[in-house]
């Protein structure tokens, strides 16, 4: 076989790999090349990535997420006032009908984000792919987005950290929020809080880009009631619950 | 003759600094020239990612150039990024470029009387050996 054989062969071996991901069912996409983007190339307004939680899926007492985003960003997980805490568990109680949910709460990625209105710096930004970020380089730590956020998703770095993931630099005097784990959809991963939430078998979080209409985000969003936490703020968060 | 004294005192003190700068360069292997250098840690790999004379002058403009386009439009191209740096520059004996003061960021850094504070967010260590050093 000569050389060109070869590597004709081999092309098709990858070929025939690559579609066995893609297409696990007819119609059924498992792996949609969605993060389809090199290394090089800037983000675009073309995708906007977004969360669709199913409280009905999510349980009390469960905290997977929350722990995996601890890990991956190199959070302690403490919970006193002063410690930084990127996605909160929050109980809810319907007080006429006894129903309870339970729900994580992170940045909601806004498209009108009041933390980047207030912000003196310019290091509060949306980047073109709708997530919302702090350019730290930049950050004063005056703490206005804090104030301005209706989800109290932000937190200030207290304390001096050492120790910190090489993906994930953090330090005291800035502020900090969910970044959609903006380092590994970059690399075409999904958020650590979804992985964990798969893993622990609920599957309660789904992540996906809201622009294409194919993905399974929109495609769940228009098919099935879900709503925006504070809707009647008309930030149009990119995090969207059902069943509350 | 209190002047007298303190002018020896001064003098000593000079010639023994002079003789001790000089002692360090020859250890560290710097040519016999009377101005001492800093003494850098050798890198893995076989070249950095741009000239080393370029490097050397200009590193500090292609980290902030690199550093803006990352957080601010997503390129992650490896070749500029500070987290390539440290992969590479990492010294075997602490495992990190900013640990100690003979590590490759501090090296010079302190002989130019340089301070950064991007290791108070980055990680000095490479991701795979967090915590440990590399064989
Ligand atoms: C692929 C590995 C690699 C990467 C990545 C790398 N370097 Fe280097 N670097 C080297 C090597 C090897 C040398 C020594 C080259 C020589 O002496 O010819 C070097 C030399 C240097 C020098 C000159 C040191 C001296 O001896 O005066 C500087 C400054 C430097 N690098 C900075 C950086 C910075 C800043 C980054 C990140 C943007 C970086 N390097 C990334 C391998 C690397
Ligand atoms: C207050 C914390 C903080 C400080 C201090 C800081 N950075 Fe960063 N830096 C970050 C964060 C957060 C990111 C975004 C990481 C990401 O999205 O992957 C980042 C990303 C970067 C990147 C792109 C990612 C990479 O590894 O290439 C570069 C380059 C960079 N910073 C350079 C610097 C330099 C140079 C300094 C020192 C002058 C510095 N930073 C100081 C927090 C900090
Ligand atoms: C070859 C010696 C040398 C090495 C090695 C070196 N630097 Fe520098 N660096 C300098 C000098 C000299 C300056 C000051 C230049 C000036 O002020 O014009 C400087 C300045 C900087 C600045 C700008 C500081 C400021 O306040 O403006 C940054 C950022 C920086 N270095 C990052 C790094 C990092 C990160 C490393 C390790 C990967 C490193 N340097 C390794 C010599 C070095």
């Amino acid at each position: 076989m000569s050389g060109r054989d070869a590597a004709r062969r081999q092309f098709l071996a990858w070929g025939a790999g690559a579609l066995a991901t893609l297409t696990i069912a007819p119609g059924v996409l498992l792996l949609r090349p969605v993060h389809g983007r090199a290394p090089e190339q800037a983000v675009t307004g073309k995708a906007r990535w977004g969360l669709l939680i199913d409280t009905n899926r999510c349980a009390a007492g469960c905290d997977a997420c929350v722990t995996a985003c601890n890990r991956e960003n190199g959070l302690s997980g403490a919970t006193r006032e002063t410690d930084a805490q990127w996605i909160r568990k929050v109980e809810l109680r319907d007080p006429r009908t006894g129903r309870k949910a339970s729900l994580p709460v992170m940045c909601q990625h806004c498209e009108h984000p009041p933390c980047v209105d207030v912000c003196p710096t310019g290091a509060s930004f949306r980047r073109a792919d709708g997530i919302v970020l702090v350019d730290k380089h930049i950050c004063i730590g005056c703490r206005y987005c804090m104030m301005a956020c209706p989800y109290k998703a932000r937190s200030l770095v207290h304390e001096p950290l050492a120790d910190q993931q090489p993906d994930v630099p953090r330090g005291k005097g800035t502020v900090e929020s969910c970044t959609l784990c903006v380092h590994r959809v970059d690399r075409g991963e999904r958020p650590a809080c979804v992985e964990a939430c798969a893993a622990a078998g609920r599957g309660a979080i789904v992540f996906g880009d809201l622009n294409d209409p194919a993905s399974a985000i929109a495609r769940r969003i228009a098919q099935y009631p879900s709503v925006q936490v504070r809707a009647d703020l008309g930030l149009n968060p990119g995090v969207r619950y059902e069943g509350i | 003759m209190k002047r007298v004294l303190e002018a020896v005192v001064v003098g000593a003190a000079l010639a023994t600094a002079l003789a001790t700068g000089w002692a360090i360069s020859q250890e560290r292997g710097a040519p016999a020239g009377r101005v001492p250098k800093p003494a850098i840690v050798q890198a893995r790999g076989d070249k950095c990612v741009e000239p080393v004379e370029f490097m050397r002058r200009s590193h500090m403009q292609v980290l902030l150039h690199q550093r803006d386009r990352t957080v601010h439009e997503g390129i992650r191209t490896k070749g500029h990024s500070l987290k390539g740096c440290v992969e590479c520059h990492a010294s075997a004996a602490t495992g990190s470029v900013a640990a100690e003061e003979g590590d490759f960021c501090r090296s010079c850094h302190s002989y130019a009387a340089v301070r950064i504070d991007c290791f108070e967010c980055h990680a000095s260590r490479p991701q795979a050996v967090a915590g440990g050093v590399k064989p």
